[in-house]
């Protein structure tokens, strides 16, 4: 694998890859009007996104670079899971147990960071009386 | 009428000038009125126990709301808050508009930070001093801007012409957002589609309910978020329907399809819910930027949003805005720096509030500059609106500081909105979700605004974004409709835009395309302004493409208007004046490019007309005239006095060819007169005529009333004064030494 250097569509264009293995240079205008082309070769790799993930570390943003592993495990989870999983973390939405189905379907998934994050909630909503 | 018993006239005038519209209010901290410094804010204070924070500005963890909590959690960092904590407030402020300590050991210390302590060092800074910051802070070198481009009734069509001309006058970035929420998938589509004609690269953006923004995002029809709203305090939170954790996650969740996000607060929102808890409103946005930061937003939206007419009704309000804005610099965010909501109904103060801003610099200047007239703006009128797009370019031109915008003419806009409109109507048409003719097409190409377009019937655009949502319609069906219709270079960066998901370069903090499709962002072009030299400084291309502006006219321009009246009168030099001794004469004495090069007057009349009235005066008195040409000087008074002179009666009229004329007399100063009408472009043929009368009456030694002017408040100078200085290089190429030379008049039949 080459060196992966931001940006990398400067840098690295042929050796990103879309999660069905795609390269933005393979995605075209005709296959898509012939049809071998679909919105799903067009969805970023969590791999990509890690390594964004480090440039904003070496950035300096720590926070930014932990969203952004987040979004690396969302990244598989089809846009109905990822939708699902907001609202049930938004203010009366949920109760302890739902949270806690959700956060072991993250886990389940690989989105351990996600689910650590659920765990939080569900820890200070129950603290500050948001949930039962 | 009278005015009322006490009062002034004066006073009943001012209650008609638009600041009057405006109300503001004291102090009421109880309400969270209150800019800076609340006698409710607490003291800034940290606790660290074994690398973890326990204390945040006087609450210990066992107290810790849902945003100290969050802080705690993922925002200060443990390892600096101690040392960062213990720095002096004052000796921190200096660091921020100094340049002795780098941006990059700020970023470090403000992570150790609270609220509370941020709060506090920034109501230090003076608005110069937050300028300063502003300055050296922000994250990316080169700045840019934002439009929001809406109508009234949702109008695909003129959503996509209106986001070319944005594109197309440099914005970078374009807000949309819809007075009805089941036409937000079909505005969004054809803001995409208008975004890219001009140039490619141009991100969108819906801006509706989080869910829905966030739905059509994932299907591509948007390219960034920003209504991600977080507030200051729990229960506010809380009203907003999120918390901080569930901002957190949908953070990640537009991270996860590769979509640029930032969120957005801003003060007054908190007092506008009612649940501001006594606290100012740079304390309370200083939680929200600091939740900002903690949960992973590469940047805010702030400082002028919703809440700036709240914000703006205490004192010191603007620069409480300022200060929220250098805040999300302070915080390492790109800072899309409000200048949004109109924030009052006087032209003067709404440009007061923004223009620190943008002599600073920032990340983005307008968080919604209106593209668009302000009555089609749907989220309300902008603090600058389309209205407002040549004074934002002259102000830009005069002061050379990076506005991002530049004119444009229709010879360029045209195209750009009828291959926009025609796109889009052909996108539309494939897929089968709406109509347009060709007349309605050509109605939006040459629009202002909705009012000159047609009212679709209702429920047809609601209809179409129900279908884009039920037929799973995503930015790859734009790109095939694109094409299918010959669309081949819209198609092409449509599909770039998809593309771009796969890299996440637009990710970092403060990205954004270049219209050469090269991204610049806090990584690629940091801003390194470290004072005089440094920095961002607008190449000398992009100051003369500033400077062109549409009220600019070249000195070929200015004088045009004058080659069609030449000859209106011809004078003939017949010798070297005399001095007569007959004492019932009026010498008129003319400039030396009256006639010559100058033809017509600043008032529209030609000079012919001019000369002939004054004649046609003093003949009325029963004087006599004669006309003589002072080629010397082009001094009025010189040449009035020069003439006097020559004159029998002593007393002269001079006239240059601008239309400025006086009556002198010999016995005075060169620079004294007896009437002077300076202000030429008021002067019509009545006036000149009696100019000539007055003259004539001083040579018979009476003493008329003077010729007035009419009332004017305009400005002259702004309107004239180019003209004046082209005019007056016309008579300083025909000075020449010498006597000054009798002239015959004659009048071409």
């Amino acid at each position: 694998m080459a060196e992966l250097r931001y940006p990398l569509g400067q840098h690295n264009r042929a050796d990103i890859r879309s999660q069905t293995g795609k390269s933005a240079d393979e995605l075209t205008v005709a296959d898509i009007r012939n049809g071998t082309i679909t919105a799903d070769d067009a969805a970023v790799d969590p791999d990509t996104l890690r390594r964004q993930a480090e440039f904003a570390e070496q950035g300096g943003n720590p926070q930014l670079a932990d969203n952004l592993r987040r979004g690396a495990e969302l990244a598989l989870f089809s846009d109905d899971d990822v939708l699902r999983f907001y609202d049930a973390l938004r203010p009366g939405r949920s109760s302890v147990a739902e949270l806690q189905g959700i956060a072991a379907e993250l886990e389940a998934g690989g989105a351990e960071r996600c689910a650590a994050l659920v765990h939080e909630a569900i820890a200070h909503y129950s603290r500050r009386g948001l949930i039962s | 009428m009278e005015p009322a018993e006490g009062t002034s006239r004066r006073s009943a005038f001012y209650e008609t000038r638009t600041i009057s519209r405006d109300v503001v209010v004291p102090e009421y901290p109880e309400l969270g009125l209150i800019a800076f410094d609340s006698p409710n804010d607490p003291e800034p204070s940290v606790r660290v126990e074994g690398g973890r924070i326990v204390e945040i500005d006087g609450r210990g963890e066992a107290e810790f709301d849902l945003i100290d909590a969050f802080l705690a959690a993922h925002g200060i960092n443990p390892a600096v808050a101690e040392e960062a904590m213990a720095l002096d407030d004052l000796s921190f402020a200096r660091m921020l508009c100094g340049h002795d300590v780098p941006r990059t050991e700020i970023l470090r210390l403000v992570e150790g930070m609270t609220p509370a302590k941020v709060a506090r060092i920034l109501s230090l800074l003076s608005p110069l001093e937050l300028m300063q910051a502003m300055a050296k802070m922000r994250a990316r070198r080169t700045p840019s801007i934002q439009a929001h481009v809406t109508n009234r009734i949702d109008h695909p069509l003129l959503i996509a012409a209106d986001a070319a001309s944005a594109v197309a006058l440099g914005f970078r970035e374009l807000e949309t957002t819809v007075p009805v929420l089941r036409d937000a998938p079909l505005v969004a589509l054809a803001l995409l589609i208008g975004s890219q004609v001009p140039a490619p690269g141009a991100l969108t953006q819906c801006s509706v309910e989080e869910k829905t923004e966030l739905e059509l995002g994932l299907r591509g029809l948007t390219t960034y978020a920003e209504t991600v709203s977080v507030y200051g305090t729990e229960q506010v939170f809380l009203d907003g329907d999120d918390t901080p954790w569930s901002k957190a996650l949908l953070a990640s969740s537009y991270a996860s399809r590769g979509l640029k996000m930032r969120f957005t607060s801003g003060s007054g929102a908190e007092v506008l819910m009612g649940g501001a808890e006594g606290k100012s409103m740079l304390y309370l946005e200083a939680r929200c930027v600091a939740i900002t930061r903690a949960a992973g937003s590469q940047g805010t939206q702030n400082g002028g949003i919703d809440g700036i007419n709240v914000t703006g009704s205490v004192p010191n309000g603007m620069r409480e805005i300022l200060a929220e804005n250098v805040m999300a610099t302070l915080y390492g965010l790109e800072s899309c720096t409000g200048n949004d909501t109109q924030m009052s109904a006087s032209d003067i103060r709404r440009t007061a509030h923004t223009l620190p801003l943008l002599l600073a610099g920032s990340d983005f200047l307008f968080s919604g500059f209106g593209s668009i007239p302000s009555y089609d703006n749907t989220f309300g009128a902008s603090n600058f609106n389309a209205e407002d797009i040549d004074d934002y370019l002259m102000v830009q031109r005069d002061w050379g500081f990076e506005g991002v915008l530049r004119s444009q003419g229709d010879e360029t806009l045209l195209p750009l909105r009828r291959r926009a409109a025609e796109a889009c109507r052909a996108v539309l048409d494939e897929l089968e979700l709406m109509t347009f003719d060709d007349a309605e097409l050509e109605r939006v190409v040459t629009a202002h605004g909705s009012l000159d377009v047609s009212e679709h019937q209702t429920d047809e655009t609601a209809r179409a974004g129900d279908a884009i949502i039920e037929r799973e319609i995503t930015a790859v069906d734009v790109v095939r409709a694109l094409s299918i219709r010959g669309f081949e270079l819209e198609a092409e960066r449509v599909l770039e835009m998809t593309r771009q998901r796969l890299f996440g370069d637009h990710l970092q903090t403060s990205a954004i395309f270049a219209e050469d499709m090269s991204v610049l962002s806090a990584l690629t072009d940091p801003n390194d302004y470290a004072g005089p030299g440094t920095g961002y400084r607008p190449a000398p291309s992009r100051l003369d493409e500033m400077a062109r502006v549409r009220q600019e006219r070249s000195h070929v321009e200015l004088l045009a208007e004058q080659a069609p009246h030449a000859g209106c009168v011809v004078l003939t030099e017949t010798g070297p004046a005399s001095v007569r001794p007959r004492p019932d004469e009026v010498v008129v004495g003319i400039s030396p490019a009256f006639g010559v090069d100058v033809w017509l007057t600043l008032s529209g009349l030609t000079v012919g007309e001019a000369l002939r009235q004054i004649l046609a005066g003093i003949e009325e008195e029963g004087v006599a005239a004669r006309v003589v040409r002072v080629t010397h000087s082009l001094d009025l008074g010189m040449i009035g006095w020069t003439a006097a002179n020559l004159s029998g009666s002593g007393v002269a009229l001079g006239i240059q060819g601008k239309g400025t004329a006086l009556i002198h007399r010999a016995d005075l100063p060169t620079l004294a007169n007896l009437e002077l009408l300076s202000m030429a472009p008021l002067i019509d043929a009545s006036r000149y005529r009696l100019m000539g009368r007055n003259a004539a009456r001083n040579a018979r030694g009476e003493k008329p009333s003077p010729v007035l002017l009419p009332e004017s408040g305009e400005p002259m100078g702004p309107r004239y004064h180019a003209k004046v200085v082209a005019l007056i290089n016309r008579e300083s190429q025909c000075l020449r030494p010498g006597d000054p030379q009798e002239i015959e008049v004659t009048w071409p039949s």
